[in-house]
């Protein structure tokens, strides 16, 4: 779950001298048509795009990046990586490197519990299953659930990562509108009853409720409990998605869509990603137990069991019991670096532009005048060395969001951010200019619209809310 | 011979780049060359010093690569190169020159207008666009002077799409071309050494246009090689292309874009470095003329070394 999906994909070696390699020479077209032919019907909608190519990029060391969503993995404390990983070569070697069971173990699940009281909920063991990361158990659940054609539903931005999911498995993926308080529910029931009216039921309702990636917004509270009612009137499923919950900055903890249904009608999705490591590679997942049995298999087609050594480890750190003092270093570190965007924010970026205000996570989400299309600036901003996500990857059509952009906080100094805001602020301006230049239109009058299309616009956010 | 394969480089086009490079090293490596992949950044001049190959292939796209800044680089070095030489690439590379040199040696091309990004901000330019737009008409194309791959091209169907379309296409070069929409059959002619090869056709299926997604990615778009054309056409296309050729100047190999309407051939875009991945038009082409890969880098090759004795 919301884990980059701009990981560096490129494994060669780029410089090395070339030997005699065994893989193919070379491609003919013939062979080409071959390959197009042996593809599945699916792979058609797995598309790799003009953005992702772009997002390679801003790899490059010289580039102020503000496009991954990496947790700063650099404080963690080497002396006791060290210590916790020697403990485990020396008492339990064999274990560690040995298969383990699909569910994962017991101990990885009680720390899983732990993780889970800390925002008020309390699952059965048995109603947990340990995952590849949070991805996977996103891969898992459209798996389990979703046969082509079949209707998901999303926030309007959505989660980046999910959307390959759901168009892997070729789901219509339909996304409603967000404001400050998270999911417009409002739209959301009319959604429902539309597809209704056309004889179609979503399958299920994707939602990142607290610390949106990528919106930043948080669901409020009414809004929470008003979205547990429509699943359980409606017989849905709610995939509850949280990453960042216990990354909060400021405000109160909320209860979760989980806590509040009871584990009827949410499917609850979790990581050690943020709030420990991303490379563990260790994430969760809860389900009511008749689609936890369909789960259950399609993991173990999927890679059999969750990585046994990182679970070791998992175990090893939280039984030293300081591991929420560790999430609580994280978030006086993020708050610092999410205080310095805004502050950025406000000083360099124009008048027409608005941004969200999130009190915890790792995301701001920003949206310029609609004649600006992210994508190009991305372009025009490698060139300042400087990089972000255009809003375009958070929307299932690819085409909405076009003017809108997400804005990581937490793998990158406060002086980094202050200057890659600074540079992507000047080359706003620089269009914001060239645009009224052409238009004749007055200076900086331009008003951050809503992009068009049904199930895919987003509502602007307030400039200065509370918060 | 020991061959250095230039590839990635930080242009935009670095990954597509990267699959040229790597798919050329291979073809090289299979033959009787000694192949060194070199991905350009800050130390190219050096590693090229170091390692003294007796010719670059140039599988660098966009700026720097294609826009001869490498082949400058190459000339002081003493290197031979494949591909056109300095002049040709920056000229290719800027479609308005490019454009402009192809029609005074009598080769058609779309009408089109040019303007920097500071005749908007400094003289006002936006207000001959009423004039522009009667002369272009809609749809009309607008597009980055330099820049390749479709990247920040867009159609404006109306006036109310021109602003934008002008805001992204300069996103990518501070030069913007506006031309008229050319409707009719999209071909691609390979030039090797001066001759045609076999011209391609390219229908994107369904509504995809030609994008950059449908460029690289197997089965988005249809390619029929050689193009089905009655021998009018072909004459006529062929004419252009050698044309084209011709009137930059080119050497090696380019790849001419062009669409064919119902009044003849217009051409569209000279690419100095064409591309060279499974999916590339210019390995197609030469395939359906009886030249495989592996055969075609190794002509690419000589050619480039012969083209230096012969100076």
């Amino acid at each position: 779950m919301a884990e980059a999906p701009d990981e560096t994909h490129n494994q060669d070696d780029l410089t090395a001298a070339v030997p005699a390699r065994h893989r193919r020479a070379h491609t003919t077209a013939r062979d080409l048509r071959r390959y197009a032919g042996l593809f599945a019907q699916r792979t058609s909608v797995m598309r790799s795009s003009a953005m992702r190519d772009l997002m390679e990029i801003t790899q490059r060391p010289e580039v102020i990046s503000l496009a991954g969503g990496l947790p700063d993995t650099s404080t963690f404390p080497a002396k006791s990586f060290a210590r916790q990983m020697t403990k485990i070569a020396q008492e339990s070697a064999a274990e560690a490197l040995q298969y383990g069971p699909t569910e994962g173990f017991q101990s990885t699940k009680e720390c899983i519990r732990q993780v889970m009281a800390a925002e008020g909920m309390r699952p059965d063991l048995d109603d947990i299953i340990v995952t590849t990361g949070g991805q996977q158990a996103i891969d898992l659940v459209t798996k389990t659930l979703i046969d082509p054609g079949d209707v998901v539903i999303a926030e309007a931005p959505t989660y980046p990562g999910a959307v390959p999911v759901f168009c892997s498995y070729e789901a219509e993926t339909m996304q409603v509108p967000m404001d400050s308080d998270g999911m417009r529910v409002d739209l959301l029931e009319e959604l429902l009853d539309r597809l209704a009216g056309e004889g179609r039921r979503p399958k299920f309702i994707y939602t990142v409720p607290t610390f949106q990636n990528p919106a930043g917004q948080t669901l409020s509270a009414e809004r929470r409990v008003r979205l547990v009612e429509i699943a359980r009137e409606r017989e849905l499923l709610l995939v509850e998605d949280n990453p960042y919950g216990l990354l909060r900055y400021e405000g109160e903890l909320l209860r979760s869509l989980y806590e509040l249904d009871g584990g009827d009608y949410v499917i609850y999705l979790g990581t050690f990603s943020k709030i420990l490591s991303p490379g563990l590679r260790l994430g969760w997942l809860c389900a009511p137990p008749p689609v936890m049995a369909k789960v259950v298999m399609g993991k173990q087609a999927a890679d059999l069991c969750p990585s046994t050594l990182g679970q070791y480890f998992v175990a090893e750190f939280f039984g030293e019991g300081h591991w929420r003092d560790y999430v609580d270093s994280l978030c006086d570190h993020y708050r610092g670096r999410r205080d310095a965007m805004f502050e950025a924010l406000e000083r360099y970026f124009p008048a027409a532009a608005s941004w969200s205000q999130p009190q915890g996570g790792l995301f701001c989400w920003a949206t310029l005048p609609e004649f600006i299309d992210t994508t190009d600036l991305l372009a025009r901003a490698l060139r300042e060395n400087v990089a972000f996500v255009p809003g375009a990857a958070a929307f299932a059509d690819g085409t909405s969001g076009r003017n809108s952009m997400r804005l990581n906080f937490s793998a990158s100094t406060e002086d980094e951010i202050l200057e890659g805001i600074k540079r992507i602020g000047r080359v706003v301006n620089e269009q914001v200019d060239l645009y009224e230049s052409i238009t004749g239109t007055g200076s900086h009058q331009a008003i951050a619209a809503e992009p068009p299309g049904a199930g895919g616009e987003v509502v602007p956010m307030r400039r200065k809310e509370s918060g | 011979m020991k061959v250095a394969v230039l590839k990635g480089g930080r242009s935009l086009e670095r990954q597509v780049s990267l699959r040229s490079g790597a798919r050329v090293e291979d073809a090289l490596a299979q033959g009787e060359h000694e192949v060194i992949a070199v991905d350009a950044g800050d130390d190219l001049v050096r590693r090229l010093k170091d390692a003294r190959p007796d010719v670059a292939f140039v599988a660098l796209h966009g700026a720097d690569g294609e826009d001869g800044t490498v082949q400058e680089l190459l000339e002081i070095l003493s290197i031979p190169y494949t591909g056109p030489g300095v002049s040709a690439c920056r000229r290719a590379m800027d479609k308005a020159q490019a454009k402009q040199e192809i029609r005074e040696a009598g080769v058609a091309t779309a009408d089109w207008v040019s303007f920097s990004q500071t005749a908007f901000a400094e003289l006002g330019a936006a207000d001959a666009l009423d004039e522009i737009e009667a002369r272009l008409g809609f749809p009309l194309v607008v597009k980055p002077a330099r820049g390749g791959s479709a990247l920040g091209v867009r159609f404006a169907r109306s006036r109310d799409d021109v602003p934008q379309a002008i805001v992204s296409a300069l996103s990518y070069d501070a030069r913007v071309v506006l031309e008229r929409y050319v409707d009719g059959r999209e071909l691609s002619v390979g030039m090797l050494d001066g001759e045609p090869l076999p011209i391609v056709e390219v229908r994107p299926r369904d509504e995809d246009r030609y994008t950059y997604e449908a460029r690289y990615e197997i089965g988005r778009t249809e390619f029929t090689c050689p193009a089905e054309l009655d021998a009018a056409d072909e004459e006529a296309v062929c004419e252009a292309a050698v044309g084209t050729w011709n009137a930059l100047g080119c050497e090696g190999f380019v790849r001419v874009d062009l669409m064919l309407a119902t009044d003849g051939p217009r051409v569209l875009e000279v690419n100095a470095v064409p591309g060279l991945t499974d999916t590339s038009l210019f390995p197609m082409a030469a395939e359906a003329a009886g030249i495989g890969f592996e055969e075609l880098c190794d002509r690419l090759v000589k050619l480039a070394a012969s083209r230096v004795a012969a100076r």
